[in-house]
């Protein structure tokens, strides 16, 4: 028998009910789970270990000085998704995204929502990830976010809420994958005994999602990538193989010409679409960060120039943002009008004076995260936070409240995760990956990331985070 | 593709190939040492692997005179020494993370594990010698089986072999070099001394071969010939010459016009030579010219290939 916790009545476990009884969707999990022995498990996690290391599936870690490369922990407990369920989060993301889509399309060009006064001007236009060298620059299909990465919890009503959109250069994609691989290998009866929907054709969606972000015919595709130092670079690499294109780095392009060429061995080779993970200050050191050396010189304006296209395109990031996301049901209603399917957390901005005299007030109870903060930095968890820590972020918030916005703390849902002590509820969220391209197309699913410690809330993988294979059963 | 995808793939199978003859080299020394222990001065052979690999100067720097500790410790774990075994094999490691989108998945396991036991075999170096040099040369034959059995034929594949057959030429070469320097030019046709021979023999794989063709004593003349100009030798040098021409014809573009020809003019030169043309030059003298070939032609792929210029 393995040791096993339960989940605390207050919380929402994807698994099991506080007093034990398995739910509907994971019984034949629980069934299978209960005829193996504790000994098979262990060895089958040391077995995902070691073949996680020889593949490589490692990360590096920011501010670690040895340069080392970790892995990512994988939990083989599976988080499942009932068919049903799936289906309302796909209708609400497919929503969410062409509605951030068009809201981007309309910030670049007519502004629309600016003048029906429906978010405030300087909301936009003081934001740093406002790029004005965007305005009125057409894109094919007015495509902006190509690749979205939708960060999804379950709060202790039972209900998903959305947290966050990453619109810039959303990664984990790839461990959605290699967690299914793993899965497969080390437990394929577990895949006979349920009818689990595929994730491994991404790399083929996305391929077609980015040939389709140009008007060139036949295009030639690539993956920009900051280099092997980079933290997700396995990704890069991942992403590029999967799809059979090319793999560079800044310095195997260049600008000639109003068009964007890659340095190869039969000579010069003109590239039509790029699918960057490099942060917009660091694309072209001519228009963004001078000492950026990750970039090509001269690429912005061959990009406004429609000469090639970027996925994601620039200037995405304001739509991300956390001083816009309050938004976001706005602007489903206005470009769509439709009523939104998926839950925003409520969110208090502290740039408004009245909502910022709330979050003090309430301080103990709140999370608060700077507006452009990511990775989990630079966030105040109220409930379990020192007292010092509170009086800090009191100062922090007064000298510069619009950097601040604060939510209620969302009790993240649970699942079942091997732990030292055996098998013990832990918290996790949800990233689906939406592709935009002729059509909105996304696998069932997404990437589920844990926090493994006791209690924890924190889930990225830079702050001891692991990752499950998400199961969306087909019923 | 990429010119510095071409590079890194070029640098990971030499790295790979000078781990896997390095190890062989010193596979013979070692076996030398064992067998001679007393009646003879060893020093020269021990130390035949320095000259080989011109880390004799960085040796003598750090450990003065060469024991067979010191040495197997600077060649095979030493991560300053840049040809030392271990930096070899992360640097080819290396080489593949960059690119390992363009090799098979099975490649980059292979290379990346071989680099995971390494790194865990150096922290205590307990392992005996002999059983090393082997688990060297037998990651080094699984990555290139791996490689043949797994890559689509392409110009990754080609770049993968330009750079195992530059490697392997430039070895053989150098540990023919080596050993020429231990005979006068008047006893090539003698047989001075067996172990020597058959231990050179052995450390490219070619004893049993040699035993085949010749069916007769070992000389000087004979390994010189068999090393050089036997073009069904693997690691004999025309064999890899001709391999370089082979791969330069699969590779496209204009831009490879200076090294092709020199590889072309290589490749005639050793197909038309006679062993005897050779010792004429000093077997010394000639292969002198031939590492100064081989390292121009290394600098003309450079150019032509791989430099992002």
């Amino acid at each position: 028998m393995h040791a096993l916790t339960l989940p605390a009545a207050h919380l929402f476990d994807e698994m099991l009910l506080p007093s034990g009884v398995v739910r509907p969707h994971y019984q034949r999990f629980a069934q299978w789970l209960h005829e193996q022995s504790p000994k098979t498990l262990a060895q089958k996690h040391q077995e995902a270990d070691l073949l996680f290391r020889r593949v490589g599936i490692t990360f590096a870690v920011y501010g670690d000085e040895s340069g080392a490369e970790r892995l990512i922990p994988f939990d083989t407990i599976p988080r499942i998704i009932p068919g049903a369920e799936w289906q309302h989060l796909e209708a609400g993301l497919r929503q969410r995204v062409s509605a951030i889509n068009a809201f981007l399309h309309d910030i670049y060009h007519e502004q629309h929502i600016l003048k029906a006064g429906l978010i405030p001007e300087e909301q936009v236009y003081q934001n740093a990830q406002y790029q004005p060298a965007m305005q009125g620059v057409a894109l094919p299909h007015q495509i902006y976010a190509h690749i979205t990465g939708v960060d999804i919890i379950r709060h202790n009503d039972g209900g998903f809420y959305v947290l966050e959109d990453n619109l810039r250069v959303p990664s984990g994609v790839s461990y959605m994958i290699e967690d299914r691989r793993m899965m497969m290998r080390l437990f394929p009866e577990l895949f006979s005994r349920h009818t689990i929907a595929p994730v491994e054709h991404y790399p083929s969606l996305l391929l077609k999602t980015l040939r389709h972000a140009t008007h060139v015919d036949d295009p030639t595709v690539i993956v920009l990538t900051p280099g092997h130092f980079n933290s997700a670079y396995f990704e890069h690499a991942f992403l590029a193989q999967q799809m059979g294109v090319e793999l560079v780095e800044g310095r195997d392009l260049f600008v000639k010409n109003d068009r964007v060429y890659m340095r190869t061995t039969a000579g010069h080779k003109q590239v039509d679409v790029i699918y960057r993970r490099i942060d917009d200050a660091f694309l072209d050191p001519l228009a963004f960060r001078a000492d950026s050396l990750l970039g090509v010189p001269g690429l912005l304006s061959v990009y406004r120039n429609g000469n090639v296209v970027l996925a994601n395109a620039i200037g995405t990031g304001v739509a991300d943002d956390k001083s816009i996301y309050p938004y976001v049901p706005d602007m489903i209603r206005f470009y769509l009008s439709e009523e939104p399917i998926l839950n925003n957390v409520t969110t208090w901005q502290c740039r408004k004076p009245q909502e910022m005299d709330y979050v003090l007030a309430h301080l103990s109870e709140l999370v608060v995260k700077e507006v452009h903060g990511a990775g989990g930095y630079g966030m105040l968890i109220g409930p379990t936070a020192s007292k010092q820590e509170l009086e800090d972020f009191r100062v922090r918030i007064k000298s510069n409240p619009s950097n601040y916005i604060a939510q209620p703390t969302l009790s993240l849902s649970s699942c079942p995760t091997f732990v030292d002590s055996g098998i013990a509820p832990r918290h996790i969220d949800l990233r689906p990956f939406v592709l935009t391209g002729r059509e909105i197309t996304m696998v069932a699913g997404g990437l589920t990331r844990v926090a493994l410690k006791n209690g924890s809330l924190v889930v990225n993988s830079s702050q001891g985070g692991g990752t499950k294979d998400t199961w969306v059963l087909e019923d | 593709m990429l010119s510095r995808t071409a590079s890194h793939l070029f640098w990971m199978s030499r790295y790979l190939e000078r781990a896997e003859n390095l190890a062989r080299m010193l596979d013979v020394s070692f076996t030398l040492s064992l067998l001679r222990q007393k009646s003879w001065d060893t020093t020269l052979e021990i130390s035949a692997p320095l000259s080989t690999t011109g880390t004799l100067a960085m040796y003598q720097e750090k450990h003065g005179s060469v024991t067979p500790e010191a040495l197997l410790h600077f060649l095979a774990w030493d991560q300053d020494n840049p040809a030392s075994i271990l930096s070899c094999l992360k640097n080819a490691r290396e080489n593949a993370h960059a690119v390992r989108g363009q090799i098979t998945s099975e490649m980059w396991e292979n290379i990346n594990a071989t680099w995971l036991e390494v790194r865990k075999l150096a922290l205590n170096q307990s392992q005996n010698p002999g059983q090393f040099f082997e688990w060297v040369k037998e990651r080094s034959h699984l990555f290139r089986g791996v490689t043949y059995g797994t890559i689509l034929r392409n110009q990754a594949y080609s770049f993968i072999r330009l750079g195992t057959f530059l490697e392997r030429a430039d070895n053989t070469a150098r540990i023919l070099n080596v050993n020429s320097h231990l005979i006068q030019p008047a006893d090539y046709n003698k047989a001075p001394d067996f172990y020597h021979w058959s231990a050179l023999l052995k450390s490219i794989s070619a004893f049993e071969s040699y035993q085949q063709i010749y069916r007769e004593e070992i000389t000087p003349a004979t390994v010189s010939e068999l090393l050089i100009l036997r073009k069904d030798m693997p690691r004999a040098l025309l064999a890899c010459m001709n391999e370089l021409h082979t791969i330069f014809e699969f590779i496209q573009g204009e831009n490879g016009r200076l090294a092709k020809r020199k590889v072309a003019e290589v490749c005639a030169r050793l197909g038309y030579t006679d062993i005897q043309e050779v010792f004429d030059e000093g077997l010394q003298n000639w292969l002198g010219r031939f590492l100064k070939d081989i390292q121009e032609i290394g600098d003309l792929i450079h150019v032509a290939y791989l430099d992002a210029a």
